[in-house]
């Protein structure tokens, strides 16, 4: 534990740490974004976890044969966003059970993933060696990347970083002070009192479920395309999952899903970083620390936490209430 | 009615896919069969992949008719076996005779903890349990890799534990892979039916989960229900892993038996969280598994067409039933 102790400096005091912690908590900022517009709306999506796979493959796929990284990004919004259409079919037209929707949408979306990235890379050796391609340069801005400390770490990024952390005060303010964001959060709190303001519950679930899903797409896309220049099986390995808790511990606001994501990703970047380290001890017990975390925060907001009204309750059209 | 339905708009729709690998589409069809049922062999394979995920498929089962949203059998699966493999490797020092019971015990006890932990945690602090249980997968399995590659390493292998001992193994059928673990989880699926149709515990159960308010106006505690049927649901989940353990690999590694409590979700959902229905539905998924094996050594098909046939299975499967419920009746 003392050792633990003299190693904090490197841990912490070095610009790579907090460059890592960015990098990684794209992921956690797209995925999140993206779940709590679907659950503002009332739409729980655990499809994200296969979501994100499956943009992931679309987009490292589509780069690796046809050249070109913003076709890449664009297909898996396209494909993010049509699993997304899946999802509504069956729980909002159809109301069934959201749970299970998402569920087998993840098994549908990783197997359908895994199914293309074999096919599609079929004349590829995998065996021998993992097809890569030519990931996203980060684009450093003129003038705030020269600020001293902070400047290389923050203005020298890929792309798709800039655009996850745009998307969180755009969230925010389509969300708050739109009337799109408005019906949206009534779909998710009182969906028959949008359908009194001759508002279709139905379409503005739908379409928060496929924007949400395209921003899951797009968190998978990040992966394969600017994170690593791969696709593997364990590309996701739970991340998407850990997005369902991130809007629980924001507790269903944009501006709290950034801190949620960097924490975690922070969390994630200070065990790797332990295990780098090579401190003698376990690493499977810091690779253990976020998760445990997790769980403790979410105990620590579970009661104050604010459940859209409607959240689960699927809404059918003429039923008595 | 509604199973063979989905089942069979599952297999039209992943035709596609094979189409799409440039397989022939028949031959392929039956390449899945005969790898699934085609010989004694394989008939068998298919019932031992089977074992493990009609114990977890009963496992959510349970927990979904209580609406206890149990993401977890995973995480319940490995903490079942990590308990059974502390007393059949013989850690606890347990006279040789008492080994096997010990092990089911333990298996079922671990399991039931680690899923008693976040149930207590919803109905006590109101913590979602999706997510709790959920993440509790990634922490279990975070643990048999620190046993399985720490204190309890086999020198000679690369990640796994020392062998249980041979009086906990779980007997085989003679001159087959399958263990007597098949009739261990045809006996639990009785039980529960029995347990869910047959008793009050069983009633309160689906009292809770059909209606939680008017189940607690009648004087049924739910904290208590779903405390019971964590225990019950997550001792389930802990002893497909730990038949997993006694009966098919003897050793405990991180790769005993991977996605077996995600598969226990969509077997649960098939069988529509019937308990018998589970028999029939971990067989279905055992099949899809071990057909599509076969057809990817046939055909080069990519085996994660499985993946793809179960979700489409569960997905149809959901559609169907809102058009039996639904359908109009002619007088």
């Amino acid at each position: 534990m003392m050792e633990l102790f003299n190693h904090i400096g490197d841990i912490f005091g070095s610009g790579g740490f907090f460059e890592a912690t960015l990098r990684i908590g794209v992921v956690f900022l797209l995925g999140t974004l993206g779940e709590l517009i679907c659950e503002r709306a009332g739409v729980m999506n655990l499809g994200v976890e296969g979501i994100m796979v499956l943009g992931a493959m679309t987009g490292f796929t589509a780069v690796y044969l046809l050249g070109n990284l913003w076709l890449g990004v664009l297909l898996a919004l396209l494909v993010g966003g049509l699993a997304g259409y899946v999802h509504g079919v069956f729980s909002v037209k159809l109301a069934l059970n959201q749970h299970v929707t998402g569920i087998a949408l993840t098994f549908l979306a990783s197997g359908l993933a895994f199914f293309g990235y074999r096919l599609l890379t079929e004349h590829a050796d995998v065996k021998t060696e993992l097809p890569k391609i030519e990931p996203f340069d980060s684009v450093a801005i003129p003038l705030l990347s020269k600020i001293p400390g902070v400047g290389p770490v923050l203005f020298d990024q890929t792309p798709l970083a800039y655009l996850a952390f745009l998307l969180v005060p755009v969230t925010w303010y389509v969300l708050t002070r739109t009337p799109a964001g408005l019906a949206l959060r009534t779909a998710g709190e009182n969906p028959l009192c949008l359908e009194s303001a001759g508002i279709s519950s139905h379409r503005v679930r739908m379409c928060a479920v496929v924007v949400g899903s395209m921003l899951m797409g797009l968190a998978g896309a990040y992966l394969s395309t600017s994170y690593f220049n791969a696709f593997q099986p364990g590309i996701v390995s739970g991340r998407g999952w850990i997005c369902v808790a991130l809007v629980i511990f924001a507790n269903w606001r944009a501006g709290r899903v950034l801190v949620g994501a960097l924490l975690f990703a922070g969390v994630e970047a200070v065990a790797v970083r332990i295990q780098a380290l090579g401190i003698d001890a376990p690493s499977q017990l810091f690779l253990m620390l976020p998760y445990v975390l997790t769980i403790v925060a979410l105990v620590a907001v579970a009661r104050r936490a604010s459940y859209p009204a409607a959240l689960l309750v699927p809404f059918r059209r003429g039923e008595r209430v | 009615m509604s199973p063979a339905l989905a089942v069979a708009a599952a297999l039209l729709v992943s035709a596609l896919l094979v189409v799409a690998a440039g397989a022939p589409v028949v031959a392929s069809f039956e390449a899945l069969i005969r790898g699934a049922f085609g010989s004694k062999f394989a008939l068998l394979e298919t019932l031992v992949v089977a074992t493990p995920l009609i114990f977890t498929g009963l496992s959510v089962a349970i927990a979904f008719r209580a609406r206890l949203y149990n993401i977890g059998a995973e995480g319940q699966l490995y903490a079942g076996a990590l308990a059974a493999a502390a007393v059949a490797t013989g850690k606890l020092g347990l006279p040789e005779g008492v080994l096997l019971p010990a092990a089911l015990v333990g298996g079922f006890i671990g399991g039931g903890v680690v899923l008693a932990a976040p149930a207590m945690l919803k109905t006590h602090l109101h913590v979602d349990e999706v997510v709790t249980t959920l993440l509790l997968n990634f922490i279990l399995l975070l643990v048999v890799s620190l046993v399985v590659l720490g204190p309890w390493k086999d020198p000679l292998f690369a990640s796994a534990s020392v062998p249980v001992l041979a009086d906990a193994k779980l007997p085989r059928f003679t001159g087959t892979r399958l263990g007597y673990g098949i009739v261990l989880a045809g006996a639990a699926a009785c039980l529960l039916w029995i347990l869910i149709h047959r008793t009050g515990l069983g009633y309160r159960i689906q009292a809770i989960g059909s209606n939680r308010r008017a189940a607690e106006f009648h004087g049924i505690s739910a904290t208590r229900t779903i405390l019971a049927t964590a225990l019950i649901s997550g001792g389930l989940a802990g002893l497909a892993g730990t038949v997993q353990l006694l009966g098919s690999t003897y050793r405990l590694s991180e790769g005993l038996a991977i996605g077996y409590g995600y598969a226990g979700i969509v077997v649960a959902l098939l069988a529509r969280l019937h308990a018998l229905g589970v028999l029939g539905a971990a067989v279905f998924f055992a099949a899809v598994k071990t057909g599509s094996d076969n057809l990817a050594r046939e055909f080069a098909v990519p085996p994660a067409i499985a993946d793809v046939i179960q979700g489409l299975a569960l997905l149809f499967m959901l559609a169907a039933l809102l058009l039996v419920n639904f359908r109009i009746r002619r007088k």
